[in-house]
C-alpha cells in the first residue's frame, strides 16, 4: 500500500491560483509562530538544569490541586517552583505558596494562554539553578495554549472525569501533542458515571504515544505513578 | 482566539519580505493552515482586514491553502489522512493508532505577490 498519493492541500479562499496581472512572486516559507519559537529556544537553553512541565487543562480540571499536592508529596526530595498564567487575580500562586513552592503569577488579562515571551520574564523572578522541577500552569483552555511552546519538556493535558470521555476527540492537537495525561478526580469517577475504558480508548485513539495517569489530587490516589514520572523524566534529562 | 496576533505576523513577516525584494505593494499574501493548527480560516480573514491597514499590504488579498493533517503508519509503511473533525490518528488500513502526524500542525506565509 505505501506510496499512495493523498491529496495535501486543499484551497480554501482567495481567487485560487490566477496570479495578479504583472505581479511577481517572493518566497516566504517562514511560521507565523517565528517569534514565539525563537523565544522558546532561548527558554529551553536558560532551562538546561531543571525539568520543565507545560501543563493544560480546561478550567477547573485541577491543574492547580495536582501542583499543590505535588509540591507536598516531594517536598524535601525536589525543589519546585511553580509559574501560573490566569486571566484574573493571582490565587492559584497564593494555594501554590501555601503548599510550600516558590510561585510567580502571570495575569494575562484577555489573552487565552501563555506565551514564551511572558514565561521568560515570570522566570526571571525565579532561581533557576537551584530548582529540580518547574511547571507552567497554562491558563485553562484546550485550544490556543496548543501552538505556543513555552521552551518545556513535557507537556502534560489534563482532563477530570466530570468532562465527558470525547474531551480527546474534539480537542486533537492539544492531547496529541502531548507526553503525559493525566485523568484527575477519580475519586468522583463513580458519582458521575466516568465511563473509564472509553476515555482511555478515545486517549489511546488521538495519542497513541502519551503515557496516561489516572488519579485524585483531592484524596492522593494513583499519585506515586505521577511522581516516579517526574523523577524519571528528571533523571534522563540530567543523564 | 489569537487570530488577531496571527493576522499581525503574517503582515510582518509579508512586509519584511516584501521590502527586502524592493517591493512597492503587496497584491496577495498565500498562507498555509494546517487543520489541526487550531485557526479559524473567517476569523484570519476578519482579522487580516484590521492588521493590513496603513501597511504596503493595505490592499492585498489573503489566499488561505488548508493543509489536512497527515499521519503515517509504520506498520504499512504509508500515510494516511486524519479525520479532520476529531483527529482520530487510527489507520484505515490496519487499525493501528499513529502519533507519528506529519502534516496538520502548520501556520506560515508560503509566498506573496508583489508589484
Ligand atoms: N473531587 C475532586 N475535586 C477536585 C480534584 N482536583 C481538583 N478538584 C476540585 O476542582 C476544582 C478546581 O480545581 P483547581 O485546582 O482550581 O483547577 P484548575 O485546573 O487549576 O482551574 P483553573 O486554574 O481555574 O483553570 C476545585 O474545587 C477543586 O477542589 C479531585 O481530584 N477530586
Ligand atoms: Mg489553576
Ligand atoms: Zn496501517
Amino acid at each position: 500500500m505505501a506510496g499512495t498519493a493523498l491529496t495535501r492541500d486543499v484551497r480554501v479562499s482567495g481567487h485560487g491560483t490566477v496570479e495578479t496581472p504583472g505581479a511577481r512572486v517572493v518566497q516566504v516559507q517562514k511560521s507565523l509562530m517565528r517569534h514565539n519559537d525563537a523565544v522558546a529556544v532561548a527558554n529551553r537553553a536558560a532551562f538546561a538544569n531543571c525539568l520543565v512541565l507545560n501543563l493544560v487543562s480546561s478550567p477547573g480540571s485541577g491543574k492547580t490541586a495536582l501542583l499543590e499536592r505535588t509540591v507536598r508529596d516531594l517536598a524535601g526530595e525536589l525543589r519546585m517552583a511553580v509559574v501560573v498564567g490566569d486571566l484574573e487575580t493571582d490565587n492559584d500562586a497564593v494555594r501554590i505558596h501555601a503548599a510550600g513552592a516558590p510561585s510567580v503569577q502571570i495575569v494575562t488579562g484577555t489573552v487565552c494562554h501563555l506565551e514564551a515571551e511572558m514565561v521568560a520574564r515570570a522566570v526571571d523572578q525565579l532561581d533557576l539553578d537551584g530548582l529540580d522541577v518547574l511547571v507552567i500552569e497554562n491558563v485553562g483552555n484546550l485550544v490556543c495554549p496548543a501552538s505556543w511552546d513555552l521552551g518545556e519538556d513535557v507537556r502534560v493535558t489534563l482532563l477530570s472525569v466530570t468532562e465527558g470521555e470525547d474531551k480527546p476527540l474534539k480537542y486533537p492537537r492539544i492531547f496529541k501533542d502531548s507526553h503525559a495525561i493525566v485523568i484527575n478526580k477519580v475519586d468522583i469517577a463513580q458519582v458521575v458515571g466516568f465511563d473509564r475504558a472509553q476515555a482511555l480508548a478515545n486517549v489511546h485513539r488521538v495519542t497513541p504515544a502519551a503515557q496516561v495517569f489516572e488519579l485524585s489530587a483531592r484524596t492522593g490516589e494513583g499519585m506515586a505513578p505521577w511522581r516516579a514520572f517526574l523523577r524519571e523524566r528528571l533523571a534522563t534529562k540530567r543523564g | 482566539m489569537h487570530e488577531f496576533g496571527l493576522a499581525v505576523s503574517m503582515v510582518d513577516l509579508a512586509v519584511e519580505a516584501a521590502r527586502k525584494e524592493g517591493a512597492e505593494r503587496i497584491e496577495a499574501i498565500h498562507v498555509e493552515i494546517g487543520a489541526l493548527a487550531g485557526v479559524v480560516p473567517e476569523a484570519l480573514e476578519f482579522a487580516f482586514g484590521g492588521a493590513r491597514e496603513g501597511t504596503m499590504a493595505a490592499h492585498a488579498r489573503l489566499e488561505v491553502t488548508y493543509l489536512p493533517a497527515i499521519a503515517y503508519c509504520a506498520t504499512c509503511q504509508s500515510e494516511f489522512e486524519l479525520d479532520n473533525r476529531f483527529g482520530i490518528a487510527v489507520c484505515p488500513r490496519c487499525d493501528t493508532p499513529s502519533a507519528d502526524l506529519r502534516q496538520g500542525r502548520e501556520m506560515h506565509v508560503s509566498h506573496l505577490e508583489v508589484t
